[in-house]
């Protein structure tokens, strides 16, 4: 049975077509992804098939849910379809949960409002939906107010309310983005258990995440559908750039410089950063680093396990509570204030959000002549333009540019902005917190081979703080991973992705999408979340999470240790094959 | 939460202590006494009246005694009517409290129904008129509103009656309670617009819209909660504008309540009274203001009184 068929549809705003001639059918119990970058009209199209368009945009074309037509329709003829025959989950459950009501409630208004059901038949259907969705303890989560869930299960919850009236087909806008990558596996899982019942439209940038969970897919370009097929028929012979560039995203194939000999340029020494002091949180405890000079080391783990913290540490922009930094055989005062100007300049951050870093009231060559005036008031007008102009070029952005406000930027350039006004210094070392996170494949790509350009100019050393696997594992000579503010395995990348020794870091890698449908998936996910860093378990922080704990990991905390030229943190790690 | 209250109250102590210190300055300092009249007094009876109010104490003597009785619960004898300031108070309050309490109310259904509505029809003719509206009853002060309502309705058509009298009824409430309340209708009604419409392009009611809710239910269920915060930081304002403009509207109107209350008292320099009625209305907008907070604490969950 048709569930949804769309013919020729197109959604346009008064300067654009975000939505181009889209054609698509799903039949029950199917699964369809519909892939594309950000700005290819994903968005746009999953809100045009529930009639949800903003109001300045003109539809055309047809889609028809079971039946009934929605384009050009009275909103009231198509309310009753909504949630009832098709359920939609969002990007980001943080801002798709109404923050002011409890799960529970926002659950049952659906029953209540299309008459499925009383208020207390209601109230007991959302305790169902969420069990449903492996929401731990449902009765209370039920009365929970969505800030008091974490990401995962707020996602779970929003899944829970998309399913409750029991609909025939799920349309999931982007549902694993804004999570970490092990949930993202956990909330995939979900999508997979459901599909029993229910049809499932996928919306990602990801391919890695469409190759495990759909069967046919539709690739969009600029609002346009440009390849279509079955899943492993378009993996296995992509015939449009565009979908050539998107599976090329997720197998990043660039090799960080060789490095010659191993001078350190930054190090942390036994650095402990606590917060409060009545509920005292430690999210750095004793970790050590070494970054030498012209490598690249990521720190990577799930969000919460200190990687930024430490970041800032290493920055100076949070005092630890002990340890030190080390700059080029230096020790440096914790507070960045205190720190000699040439530190300053030696060692510059690049943060995630590059609109929000750069100052809007600024043209770009002021933005990145900033630094220069700062730390080096002798140049002169001109030889600080070229400087400047050269940064950019290095970024690959061309003259035009400087005189841009960043509002005139796209994030790509932005972002490449923001590094190029931190390489106008020529610093030693760059820490790069999530610096390409909110970049698309494409772009993300072309920023990576420029930082990776400059560091084989000029030996920079990186600090690269990043959730992305793929990325850390094209870019990093090593890769530290960090579980509740420490280190449980640090050690060369290629051996450390190709052999894992501590079952944490082969949770993660576990638990990375593969973008081939043919791959055969682990089975094994890591279950539950991060435990509060407020009250860490006893032993070994990732026990009540290994699959491999046993009664001394319960009570014994591991100390790090070398395991075959790596530093490992945990007891088992010589006899486990992971 | 029963520890965050006792906090607040405890701080409101030092507050009060400051606004009624600078109240007992001005007053003292302002030109005149209570005594001096156009009938001179004639000097022994003044000396012996200066004496019975201890009025030849230093003047820090005077501020310890007066505090000394706040603390008591007394606030003195006042110096131009009969009876103790607390008696003058409660007689006077029920008008007061009545027309500020009517008011209030008139001014959150009315400012809140009009900016929702303004609201969904953003940027419509009838949102713009009526943001219009709204504006204009901003920037007309209360001591101008009062006598065109007077003069409409009462000297022109005659329809209600122009002041207070003490024969009763209750169609004297009209006028003052619509004069009062008219400003904080335009601003609660801005205030109410601007939050709902960033309330409504939030990701959750684009969520409660996929859920198939209806426009009735999305604005009841979803919208106004969250849209109220912005408008409920406002009340305690609000609450202070009220009491400030019910002593001019008194005074129009001649209510006998505690604007008129302590216009009076300060007319005759009759140091108590003035001095009664701030401590009074001091305490009451600390008072409101508490309850306002706590109040956040029920529409916003991720706030939590500690």
């Amino acid at each position: 049975m048709t569930l949804l068929s769309v013919t020729d549809l197109s959604v346009r705003f008064s300067d654009a077509l975000a939505v181009d001639g889209l054609s698509l059918q799903i039949e029950s119990g199917e699964a369809l992804g519909l892939v594309g970058e950000s700005g290819s009209g994903k968005t746009q199209t999953a809100l045009a098939l529930m009639g949800l368009s903003p109001s300045n945009a003109i539809v055309t074309g047809s889609v028809r849910i079971d039946g009934n037509e929605i384009i050009d329709v009275d909103e009231s003829a198509i309310r009753p379809l909504r949630a009832v025959r098709v359920g939609m989950v969002f990007q980001d459950p943080a801002d798709a949960l109404n923050p002011c009501l409890r799960i529970g409630d926002q659950l049952a208004r659906i029953l209540i409002s299309h008459g499925l059901a009383d208020a207390a038949a209601a109230r007991r259907s959302a305790i169902e939906a969420l069990a449903r969705v492996g929401l731990p303890d449902p009765e209370r989560q039920s009365r929970a107010w969505p800030h008091q869930l974490s990401g995962g299960m707020r996602q779970r919850a929003m899944i829970a309310a998309a399913l409750i009236a029991k609909p025939d087909l799920l349309i999931a806008d982007e549902p694993t983005t804004a999570l970490d990558v092990t949930v993202q596996a956990q909330i995939l899982a979900l999508l997979d258990d459901i599909r029993e019942d229910t049809a499932l439209l996928l919306i990602t940038h990801d391919m890695g995440v469409v190759a495990g969970h759909c069967q046919r897919m539709i690739v969009l370009d600029g609002g346009k559908p440009v390849e279509e097929g079955p899943v492993e028929a378009v993996y296995s012979a992509p015939e449009h750039p565009r979908t050539q560039a998107l599976l090329a995203a997720t197998r990043l194939k660039a090799a960080p410089p060789p490095l010659t000999d191993s001078v350190p340029a930054l190090q942390a020494e036994q650095t402990t950063v606590a917060y409060g002091r009545r509920n005292r949180l430690e999210a750095v405890k004793s970790a050590d680093l070494v970054v030498n000079i012209g490598e690249t080391v990521a720190i990577v783990g799930e969000s919460g396990c200190g990687k930024s913290t430490l970041a800032a540490a290493l920055t100076g922009l949070v005092v630890p509570e002990a340890g030190r930094v080390v700059f080029m055989g230096q020790p440096l005062a914790a507070d960045i204030t205190d720190r000699p100007a040439a530190v300053r300049k030696g060692m510059q951050l690049i943060f995630q959000d590059p609109a929000g870093s750069l100052n809007p009231q600024m043209r770009v060559r002021d933005i990145v002549a900033e630094p220069l005036r700062v730390h080096a008031p002798g140049l002169s007008t001109t030889e600080r333009r070229a400087s400047v102009s050269a940064a950019l070029a290095d970024m690959g952005l061309d003259e035009q540019l400087e005189d841009r406000f960043p509002h005139e930027l796209s994030g790509g350039q932005a972002q490449r902005v923001a590094i190029a006004r931190a390489l106008v210094l020529e610093p030693q070392v760059m820490v790069c917190d999530e610096a390409v996170a909110a970049l698309d494949g494409t772009v993300r790509e072309r920023i990576l081979d420029a930082l990776q350009a400059v560091q084989k100019k000029t030996g920079l050393s990186i600090v690269f703080i990043s959730h992305d696997l793929g990325v850390v594992r094209a870019i990093s000579h090593r890769v530290a991973v960090m579980y509740l503010g420490s280190f449980v395995e640090v050690g060369e990348t290629s051996a450390l992705f190709d052999a894992p020794r501590h079952p944490y870091t082969k949770a993660l890698l576990d638990a990375v999408p593969i973008a081939d449908p043919a791959a055969e998936r682990p089975m094994v996910i890591l279950g539950g979340e991060v435990p509060s860093p407020l009250s860490p378990p006893a032993g070994c922080a990732f026990h009540p999470r290994c699959a491999y704990a046993v009664d001394r990991c319960r009570s014994e905390e591991p100390e790090q240790r070398d395991v075959g030229g790596r530093q490992v943190a945990c007891h088992r790690s010589e006899e486990l094959e992971l | 939460m029963a520890q965050y209250v006792l906090r607040r109250l405890l701080a409101a102590i030092p507050t009060l202590f400051v606004v009624i210190a600078v109240a007992f300055m001005l007053i003292r300092f302002t030109p005149g006494g209570p005594f001096d009249e156009e009938r001179v007094v004639p000097p022994d009876v003044e000396r012996a009246l200066i004496e019975a109010y201890n009025l030849d104490d230093p003047l820090v003597v005077q501020f310890f005694d007066y505090l000394g009785g706040l603390v008591r619960g007394d606030l003195g004898p006042s110096f131009r009517f009969e009876g103790r300031v607390g008696d003058l108070i409660v007689a006077a309050l029920p008008y007061s409290l009545t027309i500020g309490l009517l008011a209030m109310l008139l001014a959150l259904s009315v400012g809140i129904a009009v900016g929702s509505w303004a609201a969904i029809r953003k940027n419509s003719l009838l949102d713009r008129v009526v943001m219009a509206f709204a504006m204009t009853g901003i920037s007309i002060p209360i001591f101008v509103i009062a006598p065109l309502l007077v003069l409409v309705f009462a000297v022109r058509l005659g329809w209600l009656p122009a002041a207070w009298s003490s024969s009763g009824g209750t169609a004297w409430l009209v006028l003052p309670v619509l004069a009062l309340a008219l400003p904080q209708i335009a601003y609660i009604a801005r205030m109410t617009r601007a939050s709902m419409i960033d309330v409504l392009a939030s990701g959750y009611i684009r969520t409660a819209r996929a859920q198939g809710l209806t426009t009735a239910e999305i604005l009841r269920y979803h919208a106004l909660k969250p849209a109220m915060l912005p408008v409920l930081s406002y009340l305690g304002p609000a609450i202070a504008a009220i009491l400030t403009g019910s002593i001019v509207i008194e005074t129009i109107f001649a209510i006998p309540g505690l604007g008129q209350l302590f216009v009076s008292g300060a007319d005759a320099r009759d140091y108590t009274l003035v001095l009664g009625v701030v401590a009074f209305y001091a305490t009451l907008v600390m008072a409101l203001n508490l309850v306002v907070d706590i109040l956040y604490g029920f529409l916003d969950p991720r706030i939590r009184y500690r």
